[in-house]
């Protein structure tokens, strides 16, 4: 019993600790003081400025446009990649497949963010939104096959010989019976690769050249310019939407696997 | 006529692979044999192998090391504690909404408690220690780096944890086991590979944020990273940063390989 109540203690600062900074940027996002120190008075003077901080504005919608066009390409891509893995016969050719696609989950962003510096110049594609833009399509790719594939590998084989023996050609099949299946795997990647390219900082940041911004690297602009209490504002709202996107996410899935506890049936 | 409607998503995908994972690193490692004029060279790599380059490693090697040791000393007990829980998933949920934020909004959030007159300071000051510099030292690098990293470290621990089968816990109590035995011998053996998996995903990319290291420690630390990041964007000698960076994948397929072989 004694232990327990440890145990909570410890799990309460942990969660302080965690929750701590990302509040303390809410708490003073208030701040008419214009510091992220010592509270003068309730304001709502940043959130005004960010509204008519046009440039900013613009980024922001850059940004979304960036990670909706890459979601729904890499939703798409990732699960071609993954209908090909699932359909690969050799159990090598298969563990080589996963292997490639796994090279940029594991490689750190400055890696990714450098090699496609290199191959973008030598390509010689213009640095900027198609740039970005195809970035961030290249590594959401094996984070939707990798939530693609297990519901595939749930899938009963047998239900394909059936639509098949049925005379379903290889369309019908497609559409009638595994993208039905692997819808929660599909919209669980769609989120996945637009919750990696929100985030996206280091990989942006080689491949943006000059004239193309996205929140991110503003942010890092802003903040090495120092404290600006219009960042806590922007981050305050950025918060919300995260929410809104988790909730959305968690919903979905919830959704998802009741529609596959009702097919089980 | 069955396999070339299977060659269909078989010719994109590999084309991606092909472009998206063959050719950039293929490059990379291309762009290492370059000196800065364009010029064939091996210099990039005698130039990494002189003490300034060898001791810029090995510092971003302890840093890393260090930030993954505390990143599990904290995570391993809290993954433990969750997996006790009423309501888990949802505690886990609360664990994981954090790594959501933007990770240069929670690094800039930094600046702010660890500045001058920060929630750090005063903490200290009430505690009557005093005003001390946080910001700008290897400390606050390393705090910051592991508050960014414990969820990343938690969540293949509680999987791991919550895969183990719990009447190994209570056979081991039963046959005599202290609790500390029991965890020793059963539990932290059976959730090693969650461990593995917590510290892969942590010590590549502490060897590789710049940002962090930027904004935080200011020019006190100096990774792996930092140095990619620098040669790349600031000093335009994209050959020094390749031989840095043909460098920091062999090291990251050294780490997956040492913390792989999962089943």
């Amino acid at each position: 019993m004694r232990r327990m109540k440890w145990g909570n203690v410890y799990l309460i600062f942990v969660f302080i600790i965690l929750y701590t900074p990302i509040f303390y940027l809410l708490f003073y996002s208030f701040n008419s003081g214009g510091t992220m120190h010592h509270f003068q008075g309730f304001t709502l003077e940043w959130y005004k400025e960010v509204f008519h901080d046009t440039r900013l504005l613009i980024i922001v919608l850059n940004t979304l446009i960036v990670a909706l066009l890459s979601a729904l390409i890499s939703t798409v891509l990732g699960v071609i990649g993954a209908l090909a893995i699932y359909y690969v016969k050799s159990r090598q050719v298969k563990n080589t497949l996963l292997t490639f696609n796994n090279v940029l989950i594991v490689s750190p962003d400055v890696i990714i963010g450098a090699s496609f510096l290199i191959l973008f110049t030598i390509a010689g594609i213009k640095l900027g939104f198609v740039s970005v833009l195809l970035s961030h399509i290249a590594f959401s790719v094996p984070i939707v096959v990798l939530m693609v594939l297990p519901k595939l590998q749930e899938m009963s084989p047998t239900w394909i010989d059936a639509a098949r023996d049925l005379g379903a050609n290889e369309w019908h099949i497609l559409t009638r019976i595994v993208l039905p299946f692997i819808t929660p795997g599909i919209f669980a990647g769609f989120f996945m690769a637009l919750t990696y390219s929100l985030d996206d900082f280091a990989v942006t940041f080689f491949v943006t050249g000059n004239g193309f911004s996205t929140l991110s690297v503003e942010i890092y602009s802003r903040a090495r310019q120092g404290i600006s209490l219009s960042i806590n504002a922007l981050s305050a709202l950025l918060f919300l939407l995260t929410i809104v996107l988790v909730a959305g996410y968690y919903w979905i899935s919830q959704k998802g696997s009741r529609l596959y506890g009702m097919w089980k049936k | 006529m069955k396999n070339s409607v299977r060659n269909v998503y078989l010719f994109p995908y590999i084309l991606w692979i092909a472009l998206c994972v063959v050719a950039p690193i293929a490059l990379i490692v291309y762009d290492s044999f370059f000196d800065i004029e364009g010029h064939w060279t091996l210099e990039n790599y005698e130039k990494f192998f002189t003490p300034v380059y060898l001791k810029m490693t090995l510092s971003s090697f302890w840093y890393a090391f260090l930030i993954t040791l505390f990143s599990l000393i904290i995570a391993y007990p809290t993954a433990y504690l969750l997996t006790k829980t009423k309501h888990k998933q949802l505690w886990l949920l609360m664990i994981i909404l954090p790594t959501w934020v933007n990770l240069l909004l929670k690094v800039y959030a930094f600046l702010g408690i660890f500045g001058t007159f920060g929630l750090a300071n005063a903490v200290l000051n009430a505690v009557g220690i005093g005003t001390k510099q946080i910001l700008f030292t290897d400390f606050s690098f390393v705090f910051v780096s592991v508050y960014i990293f414990i969820p990343f470290m938690v969540l293949p621990i509680f999987n791991a944890l919550e895969e183990l089968n719990p009447s190994l816990v209570d056979a081991a109590r039963d046959l005599g086991a202290s609790a500390w035995t029991t965890f020793r011998r059963v539990v932290f053996p059976l959730t090693l590979d969650g461990v593995k998996a917590g510290c892969q995903a942590v010590f590549i990319p502490a060897l590789s944020l710049f940002m962090i290291t930027r904004l935080i420690a200011g020019n006190r630390v100096i990774t792996l990273g930092t140095a990619i990041e620098e040669h790349f964007l600031v000093t335009q000698d994209w050959g020094m940063g390749a031989t840095i960076a043909v460098f920091l994948i062999m090291i990251m397929a050294f780490v997956v390989v040492l913390t792989g072989n999962r089943r």
